[in-house]
């Protein structure tokens, strides 16, 4: 059981927001890597989402993806369509709370090995209301390239990472 | 007004960038968007067609005599 974690690089968004946050050279030292996200999005909406995508592959049909979510007031379950961006995760939208933050993780095992990818992913909006979205994720990136680069992006293309969000990328290496 | 920026970091030095978005990353970011509103305004199509075929077969049971925890049973 991986046991060990090992801060790779972290990033505070500043004023003026930013349209994603791109990791590259990630190391292939380590047996997984955890994305710890504190996100809130520009969305005029209480929710918004965030996705990643991997060496700046955005290829249609590298994604697919199985998902459950909450709503506050009901639970569905679907299968995505298998685009990088509808592996998404809920945050907070603008209109959520004043100065809440949603929290995402996103786990990525043998990220360096020669397999297809799987990647979890849970998270939550945050916001002081019936609605808060919150949702487990599980996805494949059905490609056999090791991953050195990973790129946070907002659901809505439309949508920035707002200011003070953070992103802290983790390496974990087997016991 | 100011283009939209991203952040790279550069895991190997620790160095961080912001770099201002090109016309074309402008361009596909808000294809995405589009992309993005319509895929999700399906979803939510599909959701609420299920959601009113459920209501409207639990009302038919209900009409044939079922009792609410029996409708229930059988969706278990």
């Amino acid at each position: 059981m991986p046991n060990t974690f090992t801060l790779i690089a972290s990033s505070t968004v500043g004023s003026g927001g930013a349209a994603n946050i791109d990791f590259t050279s990630i190391p292939s030292t380590y047996t997984d890597l955890v994305l710890k996200c504190s996100i809130r999005g520009s969305r005029s909406n209480a929710v918004d989402s965030i996705a990643i995508y991997f060496n700046n592959d955005t290829t249609s049909g590298r994604y697919p993806a199985r998902m459950l979510y909450g709503t506050g007031s009901s639970a569905t379950s679907y299968t995505t369509n298998t685009n990088y961006n509808d592996e998404y995760a809920y945050i907070s939208g603008n209109s959520s709370t004043s100065n809440t933050f949603g929290n995402t993780e996103f786990y990525i095992p043998n990220y360096a090995g020669s397999t297809q990818k799987s990647v979890s992913i849970d998270s939550v909006g945050e916001n002081n209301a019936t609605t808060a979205f919150m949702s487990l994720t599980a996805f494949l990136y059905n490609q056999t390239t090791a991953i050195s680069r990973i790129t946070l992006v907002p659901y809505y293309g439309s949508s920035t990472i707002l200011q003070y969000s953070t992103a802290y990328l983790y390496g974990i290496v087997k016991s | 007004m100011s283009r939209p920026t991203r952040i790279e970091v550069d895991c190997s030095t620790g160095i961080e960038s912001i770099i201002e978005l090109t016309d074309a990353e402008i361009a596909q970011m808000e294809a995405d968007a589009a992309a993005a509103a319509i895929r999700k305004a399906e979803e939510e199509a599909k959701a609420a067609a299920e959601a009113e075929a459920k209501a409207s077969a639990q009302a038919k049971l209900a009409a044939l005599g079922l009792t609410a925890e029996e409708i229930a049973a059988l969706s278990k």
